[in-house]
């Protein structure tokens, strides 16, 4: 395999180094004329929005390391500082805050986007598994990160947290005590929670290497979810999705920056501006608004680790979804009951978030409980026998087909064909 | 089996049901037993709302006379009353009218001096317990951050100065408690702060209750957001730049993919 790579570039230098690592050779078929499906919508903005929100996080977040200090004695104060007296701390510091829910919304819309198109099915189980590797990382990145700033939902929220791997019979209170390096959240727990917050957005861009290796192995899956027939399927993937995914880019920026600067605290927690006090619990320990689904379907089932169970649950379900799903159709364009079970699923998962917002009392635990259970039975139950029973609408033959017939994008997601008649 | 039917027969009940959870969020701050905030008139409301100077320079002057005696406000320095349009000569004539500890002199004995420019805001009492102590076991918030630290932040705080009043008969109050409709469980050891007339303005506006009260609510509000002016300003220039920005960047796609289809 050894031997100099013959290289296409004109410029000397640029010729040179890619004679002996074509890095450029790769950037020009990985990103240049990489053959991209022509037809994808807007929702394929996702995953380049979350790799500007990773790369936004670890700039500003190096930024604030250098000012901030993990000690229970001064971390409060010195993000405090940072707001006052380093320049521009008050931005660095809000767009890194608000910077955690981007990153949320675009990964949780970029989710949905690979359950409704079913871009898990094979053959990107892989990749699709990797992405959940990701939204774990993410979790615990972000979860630490809450720490970092050592007010009152800091605190007790690690608390809360990670008290939950008490539930793990025989060995849990042991494990919680070498979590926290101690007998309560304390020093050392800021410590190791700083050190591994900057450490884990690292793995996290590793492993995002590993998706998208992935992804241009497999190709992209596509609105319609049928395979790519031929090159007339297919664009280059600059210009035609460098510019397309800009555009999103910069809606992205746009809401991103509204937040941070009118209103920067929207999304967060005023108890979070108390300092930490061990002595003194909030009237309520409510987690960040991306975890509030999750802390729902802690908090419905009765016993504890039962509730764990079920917490870590909801994301290991998604691991095995690639074989849960027995309909050989991907998109839901074309699966007529699923589209719509599509949709029930996102609106469960919105009140297990509204759910999660509210003292379990009252007629909240019911709906937490309903929708709990309606989560796992729609993956564990109605996802395997679905794919036996519907019937699915006719497929395209090609994505040009429909694209050059059409004029206007394929089928469009309201109004398909008729469905098969019974033969 | 028509799925068209599925439609209304799922997904919306669903999302009606979400619609009435999510209304219901913002009631969960407050208590049943507190009235809801009534929203004031801020000059720092909106995307172009700025601190007014000359009410923030009167709500130091309220929280000098009247909160200092036992709220500290640690993340302050005098320096900062730059942002609310202090000259360099009136910070360093307000700092030097307030004596903090300094260096010890030849025999040891602590000493005091007048404070500096870069001085941090002087707290009340040296410690936590020293503050309990003045204040029967109650501890008056650190005032650096209030403003943010509570659900309604102005609205709030502002609300709550003007809330004292007799309990309601057949209350029962703890001993050393005051009555206020706006704090949570209606009991609270700070005694009623203003009554209005606590302070005489030095630039002649009449001093009732909602004006200290709105004064020193737009203090607290600069003192916990010091950046609010320049960040407002910088998010309309931001925005602005960003929708031109979408709009060439979406007039290009549209070039680029105009040969597509
Ligand atoms: C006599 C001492 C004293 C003075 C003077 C005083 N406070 Fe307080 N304040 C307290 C104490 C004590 C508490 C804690 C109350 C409690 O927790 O019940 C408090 C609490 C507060 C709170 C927080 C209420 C909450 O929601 O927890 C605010 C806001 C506040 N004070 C504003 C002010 C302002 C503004 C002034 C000046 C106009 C002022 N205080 C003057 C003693 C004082
Ligand atoms: C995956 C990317 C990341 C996520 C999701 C994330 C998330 C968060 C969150 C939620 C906070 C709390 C913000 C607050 O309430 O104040 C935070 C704080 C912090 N983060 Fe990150 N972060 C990421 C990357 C990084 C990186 C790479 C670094 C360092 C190189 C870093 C350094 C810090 C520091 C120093 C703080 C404390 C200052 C503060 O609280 O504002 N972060 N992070």
């Amino acid at each position: 395999m050894a031997g100099l790579h013959k290289s296409d570039f004109a410029n000397p230098v640029i010729n040179w180094i890619d004679t002996r690592l074509p890095i450029f050779t790769m950037m020009q078929k990985e990103y240049g004329t990489f053959p991209t499906p022509k037809n994808f919508n807007y929702f394929w903005n996702f995953g380049a929005l979350a790799v500007v929100a990773l790369m936004v996080m670890i700039v500003t977040g190096i930024f604030l390391a250098m000012n901030y200090t993990p000690n229970v004695t001064m971390a409060f104060d010195s993000v405090e500082r940072i707001m006052r007296d380093v320049n521009y701390g008050w931005l660095i510091r809000y767009v890194h805050m608000n910077g955690a829910s981007m990153f949320f919304i675009v990964v949780y819309i970029h989710i949905f986007r690979g359950l409704y198109y079913g871009s898990y099915k094979t053959p990107r189980e892989l990749l699709w598994m990797i992405g959940v590797v990701l939204l774990l990382l993410m979790m615990a990145t972000a979860f630490m990160g809450y720490v970092l700033p050592w007010g009152q939902m800091s605190y007790w929220g690690a608390t809360v947290i990670t008290n939950l791997f008490s539930a793990i019979p025989v060995v849990g209170p042991g494990i919680v005590t070498w979590l926290w390096g101690g007998f309560s959240v304390d020093n050392p727990t800021l410590n190791r929670f700083f050190s591994l917050h900057y450490l884990l957005p690292f793995v996290i861009v590793g492993v995002l290497f590993l998706h998208v290796a992935a992804l241009h192995i497999t190709g992209s899956n596509n609105p319609l979810g049928i395979d790519v027939k031929s090159p007339q399927d297919t664009l280059p993937f600059h210009p035609y999705y460098t510019i397309k995914d800009s555009v999103g880019v910069c809606v992205f920026l746009l809401v991103w920056a509204v937040l941070v600067c009118f209103v920067p605290n929207y999304l967060g927690h005023v108890d979070n501006y108390t300092p930490a006090n061990p002595m003194a619990t909030p009237a309520d320990v409510v987690p960040e608004w991306y975890f509030l689904p999750f802390y729902a379907i802690l908090r419905s089932v009765p016993n504890k680790l039962g509730g764990v169970s079920m917490m870590f649950g909801s994301i290991l379900v998604m691991f095995v979804l690639p074989w849960f799903d027995t309909s050989p159709v991907r998109s839901c364009r074309f699966r007529p009951i699923y589209r719509q079970l599509m949709w029930v699923l996102v609106a469960d998962a919105l009140l297990l978030g509204a759910v999660g917002a509210h003292p379990p009392q009252g007629i909240w635990v019911v709906i937490g409980r309903v929708c709990t259970a309606y989560y796992f039975l729609h993956f564990l139950v109605i996802l395997p026998f679905l794919g036996k029973l519907e019937r699915p609408l006719p497929l395209p033959e090609s994505i040009s087909r429909p694209v050059i017939a059409g004029g206007g994008g394929g089928l469009p997601g309201g109004a398909p064909a008729k469905p098969m008649e019974k033969p | 089996m028509r799925p068209a039917i599925l439609l209304p027969a799922f997904v919306l009940p669903a999302f009606v049901l979400i619609g009435a959870a999510l209304l219901a969020v913002p009631a969960r701050a407050q208590e049943s037993e507190t009235p809801p905030l009534v929203h004031q008139h801020w000059s720092f409301d909106g995307v172009f709302g700025t601190f007014d100077n000359a009410a923030a320079q009167r709500g130091l002057q309220v929280y000098q006379q009247v909160c200092s005696a036992c709220h500290s406000m640690k993340q302050m320095y005098y320096r900062n009353l730059a942002g609310i349009g202090l000259n360099e000569d009136q910070i360093k004539a307000f700092a030097a009218a307030i004596l903090v500890p300094g260096p010890a002199d030849e025999s040891g004995q602590p000493t005091q001096r007048p404070a500096l420019p870069s001085d941090h805001f002087k707290s009340p009492f040296p410690n936590d317990e020293a503050a309990r102590a003045a204040n029967g076991g109650a501890l008056p918030p650190d005032q650096s951050v209030l403003e943010k630290a509570r659900e309604g932040g102005p609205d709030y705080i502002y609300a709550l100065l003007n809330g004292y009043s007799d309990p309601p008969a057949g209350m029962k109050m703890q001993q050393g408690m005051n009555y206020n409709r706006y704090f949570p469980g209606n009991q609270i050891a700070m005694p009623q702060p203003l009554h209005g007339n606590d302070v005489t303005y030095v630039d002649g506006t009449p001093s009732s209750l909602e004006q200290e009260a709105h004064d020193v609510t737009t203090f607290l509000a600069f003192a916990a957001n010091p950046e609010l002016n320049e960040r407002h300003a910088t998010g309309v220039k931001a925005v602005l730049f960003l929708v031109f920005l979408t709009g060439i960047t979406y007039a290009l796609k549209r070039k680029i993919w105009a040969d597509v289809h």
